[in-house]
């Protein structure tokens, strides 16, 4: 027996990279039976009791994930928001205090250089005015290229802070807030996409009602040298269990989440990918991101090629690098994710195939090592999502 | 008798009929399995050919056989139990049945005992 394909969709670290970097929770993850793997330039706990049990804990109840690789970058200085728009196609100056969007970061072409989550919060200048500031997660593989790119775009007065000193808890499920508001009173105020300041034993946190599993939950910015005792005591909490990239994976997948370095690239567009959502309509008339003559044509006419969710006949999942082919067996698009929904029982799939294919019903063929699979085109999320929305409680 | 090949998989053997699956080790390294692809009856194979395909929620991997053979059957309740394989790698969720065309390629495996050397060094 050998691995065909390893760890397909968690094993993201380029092979030139250099030593993967250790987590805070480095030591709390092997001591609660953490399987590690490199991902994003880091050792993570792909799993601990299993990726099957603990895709299913977290649809049922709740579980902790550790997101410590991600960038936390806070960005200040005069019209910071407006600078950042040159970049990113959401209304970021329109951006109310504790509240956050999902934007995507751009080059000069349109393509996606990474997607992110970007909130306004209170802040203090030094000389005591209040202020705001942007506060953005980004991904871990992308962060360092991300500041690069960031500081070639935006004016001299705009200061970039990595907070590498913080690390980033999500607990995702729902019983998620409920439970953490045990240990952290409030958390339950916020709604969908609202973010706060809170505190846990005296420790500042900062705390988002949001998350990349399509559950309910909240993302957590703690301290790094107080982290594990914060582990700990979420995890005291018979709700919690603690879940791994693996399952971190699959929840996504089926959330129609897509994954930077695997669904979007440079070579992407917010269009191609099926995220217009996050081209603000201001930002659309104004026309004046990074990329947008070519973008909103492509709104316009339609692009070349999409994302779509694929429904696989059978259980064998079908993973990224996986081709679509036509009647004739010529390659007209790729699988760029794949694999084995456990809320669903079978397998799903992400591509991208000639826009005319990407119509939900769509029957395509997938070619994956020799051997043909038939697949449905179907609308995404492939799981309803639960996100507790303003006005729903 | 049960035979062990460095690749994880193991082979019962009675008279000329072998009975081939893999490891505990091999499935607990595996993870959850999802989907099992046995050969078909009659297929031919020769000795460390590609013999089934076992895919867990992480990855794919080639289940290779022990001995060259004809294939008898494959385990149809993997199709619906897959993770037959998880709960009882060394019995229920036997692979495929073979009649073994060279039953000397058996003195080229391990025993239980070497098998269990080979492992705890891994």
């Amino acid at each position: 027996m050998s691995d065909a394909e390893t760890l397909l969709n968690v094993e993201d670290a380029p092979e030139d990279q250099e030593e993967p970097q250790l987590l805070p929770l480095d030591a709390w993850h092997r001591a609660h039976g953490g399987r590690m793997v490199p991902f994003a330039g880091y050792i993570m706990p792909v799993q601990y009791e299993g990726i099957m049990a603990e895709h299913l804990w977290v649809r049922e109840s709740a579980g902790l994930f550790d997101v410590s690789h991600m960038g936390q970058l806070v960005l200040t200085g005069e019209n910071v928001d407006r600078a950042l728009e040159a970049v990113l196609p959401g209304d970021i100056q329109g951006l109310g205090v504790g509240r956050m969007r999902y934007s995507l970061l751009l080059n000069d072409e349109g393509g996606v250089l990474d997607d992110l989550m970007i909130t306004r919060r209170a802040s203090t200048d030094e000389d005591g005015t209040s202020s705001t500031e942007l506060y953005m997660v980004v991904n871990g593989a992308t962060k360092y290229d991300d500041i690069g790119h960031l500081l070639e775009a935006l004016p001299d007065d705009i200061t970039i802070n990595l907070q590498d000193e913080q690390a980033l808890l999500a607990v995702q499920g729902p019983k998620a807030v409920a439970t953490v508001a045990r240990l952290v009173p409030g958390v339950d105020s916020l709604v969908f996409m609202t973010a706060g300041a809170f505190a846990w034993n005296g420790t500042p946190l900062w705390v988002s009602r949001s998350g990349y599993t399509g559950e309910d939950g909240l993302e957590i910015s703690v301290p790094a040298e107080v982290v594990a005792a914060f582990a700990d005591a979420l995890l005291e909490q018979p709700e919690i269990r603690p879940i791994g990239l693996g399952a971190r994976d699959s929840l996504r997948l089926e959330a129609g989440l897509p994954l930077y370095g695997h669904d979007l690239d440079p070579e992407t567009t917010p269009v191609m990918a099926d995220l217009g959502f996050a081209l603000a309509k201001k930002r659309r008339e104004a026309a004046d991101f990074a990329g947008a003559a070519r973008i909103l044509a492509e709104r316009e006419r339609g692009p070349a090629v999409k994302r779509v969710g694929l429904l696989v006949t059978g259980r064998q999942p079908v993973r990224e690098g996986a081709s679509v082919v036509d009647a004739d067996g010529a390659v007209i698009g790729r699988v760029t994710s794949g694999g084995f929904a456990p809320t669903l029982g079978g397998a799903i799939a992400m591509a991208y195939v000639p826009t005319d294919l990407a119509a939900p019903g769509t029957g395509v063929r997938l070619v994956q090592r020799g051997k043909v699979h038939e697949a449905v085109v179907a609308a995404m999320p492939f799981v309803p999502h639960r996100y507790v929305r303003q006005g729903a409680q | 008798m049960r035979y062990f090949t460095e690749d994880h998989e193991w082979i019962d053997v009675d008279g000329a009929i072998g009975t081939v699956g893999i490891t505990d080790y091999a499935q607990g390294q595996l993870g959850d399995i999802v989907f099992v692809d046995v050969p078909a009856e009659g297929r031919q194979l020769a000795k460390g050919d590609e013999a089934a395909v076992v895919e867990s929620v992480k990855a794919a991997s080639d289940v290779y056989t022990p001995v060259s053979g004809t294939v008898l059957e494959g385990n149809a309740a993997l199709a619906d139990q897959p993770d037959l394989v998880n709960s009882d790698a060394d019995g229920e969720g036997w692979f495929f049945r073979i009649t073994l065309s060279d039953e000397s390629e058996l003195e080229e495996l391990m025993d239980e005992g070497a098998y269990e050397a080979f492992v705890a060094k891994l």
